[in-house]
């Protein structure tokens, strides 16, 4: 991976199982840091609207492999990196992540992708000054998951890695060697891990203190 | 179309370049993957229709493949050939995804059915073109390494001037990606061809000593380079069904 001091943008990005809060928490430190008038810009996985047809597609049809799966997310991320997170640290950014590649790292990996293919895969992109990693216990990130959403889709649960023939189930084990995987990941990266199960106050005033700590946010400010 | 008789035993068994393929069983794989390579007018798929013909009428089930357009990306890659918008890391990545899709959804049932799969270009054109716009080859390769490797690739080659020639002759146009005019090599389209079929020609022939690529002259006749290629296809074939032949 690149290295990250050259650049006058900074980096972050938050990282966690679905239902662990990390939206929540980065959307307020986007309200944060647009209060503080700092030049930041909010960026989400899957959102380049180029290549999101296909992989609607794709998953529509249930057409995807592991490999397949894997790529299409990286073709994604790949032109959303290159033509606008890319450019907006070279402009002076924070840029806010809301997922980055060790999603693709730790979901893909599940997939039977392995680390190393992955890792050369997203070679190409930096590594964020911050990641944070939103932790809490399994069993309440799929209690928060399957008690409020309760239509998942194919995907998402992991169906198509044939762990269960029930949905809920596919999930619950999906998710399990997903959180297995960014555990794995956390000192690999330096992660920043975030208790998850403390109030969301709370969360967020840790998460500014960190973000204070590291990054002299008065370069960023608007003149 | 037949199978082939009782004297013959598939061959079992394939392996990927590197990186396992997740979710296929390569080593449960029979039939033969043959891989015609080179560049566009090169006569690939006439070569292909010929071998196709001839195997079959030997008894040998075929199935041929092209670098088509797939399923899953093929509109959005026609979309981005046509608006231009996309980087060429992007590029690289989409055409990936579709050769995979192609690879598991097409190329790898047909070999496990037993067939002899004639692949009209493999990854070898697809990391040709990104090499050629300044691909980092380590990641070119990865990318493809979980690619099943073939029995064989013939890499079609013929000079330049005969390359423009069939190319004029056959379409009367010049094509805006063949003549590798998003390289801004020149502003003259056949200038462009001629600068872009050499580098082009360099990066196969790196990749032939690379892989092992047999190289194959398609300057002379049809016919004479079509025999050429089947005394090829026999060996493997020889070799394949050993012991099955009597």
């Amino acid at each position: 991976m690149a290295a990250k001091s050259d650049i006058p943008g900074r980096l972050i990005a938050v990282e966690g199982l679905d239902g662990s809060g990390k939206s929540t928490q980065i959307h307020l430190v986007h309200q944060w840091l647009q209060g503080l008038n700092c030049k930041v810009f909010f960026s989400e996985w899957n959102s380049s609207g180029m290549v999101k047809d296909a992989t609607r597609r794709g998953k529509k049809k249930q057409l995807l492999t592991p490999t397949t799966f894997s790529l299409i997310h990286a073709t994604d991320f790949a032109d959303r990196y290159e033509r606008q997170i890319l450019p907006m640290l070279k402009g002076g950014y924070i840029v806010l992540c809301d997922r980055y590649l060790f999603t693709a790292f730790a979901r893909d990996g599940v997939r039977g992708c392995s680390p190393e293919w992955l890792r050369k895969l997203y070679g190409f992109a930096r590594l964020p000054d911050i990641a944070f990693y939103f932790r809490l216990p399994l069993e309440t990130s799929l209690g928060r998951i399957l008690e409020g959403r309760p239509q998942l889709k194919y995907f998402e649960a992991g169906m198509d890695l044939g762990l269960s023939t029930d949905i809920q189930e596919s999930f619950r084990l999906f998710q399990g060697r997903v959180m297995e995987n960014y555990d794995r990941m956390a000192g690999e990266f330096g992660f920043t891990v975030i208790d998850a199960t403390r109030a969301i106050p709370e969360q967020q005033e840790a998460v500014r203190g960190i973000i204070q700590d590291r990054i002299d946010l008065a370069l960023f400010k608007r003149r | 179309m037949t199978a082939k008789g009782p004297r013959s035993k598939p061959p079992i068994g394939k392996r990927s370049f590197g990186e396992p393929l997740p979710g296929v069983d390569l080593t449960k794989l029979a039939g033969l993957l043959i891989v015609i390579e080179g560049p566009d007018s090169s006569g690939r798929s006439t070569q292909i229709g010929l071998l196709s013909e001839w195997l079959e009428q030997k008894g040998y089930a075929v199935a041929q493949m092209g670098l088509t357009r797939s399923v899953l990306v093929g509109e959005a890659l026609d979309e981005a050939k046509m608006g231009n918008t996309l980087s060429p890391r992007t590029m690289s990545l989409f055409y990936a995804t579709d050769f995979y899709d192609q690879l598991e959804n097409s190329i790898v049932p047909a070999l496990r059915a037993g067939y002899i799969v004639l692949a009209d270009r493999y990854v070898y054109t697809l990391m040709a073109r990104d090499l050629v716009r300044g691909a980092n080859p380590d990641w070119v390769e990865s990318l493809y390494s979980k690619a099943i490797m073939p029995d064989a690739v013939y890499l079609l080659q013929a000079t330049i001037a005969n390359l423009a020639d069939r190319t004029l002759a056959t379409h009367h146009i010049m094509d805006y990606w063949e003549s590798g005019m998003d390289l801004g090599l020149s502003r003259d389209w056949y200038d462009s061809f001629v600068r872009y079929q050499l580098k082009l020609r360099a990066e196969f022939l790196r990749l032939q000593r690379k892989y092992n690529l047999e190289l194959i002259n398609a300057n002379r006749s049809v016919k004479t380079t079509q025999n050429d290629l089947r005394g090829r296809v026999e060996m493997i074939l020889e070799r394949a069904y050993a012991g099955a032949q009597g």
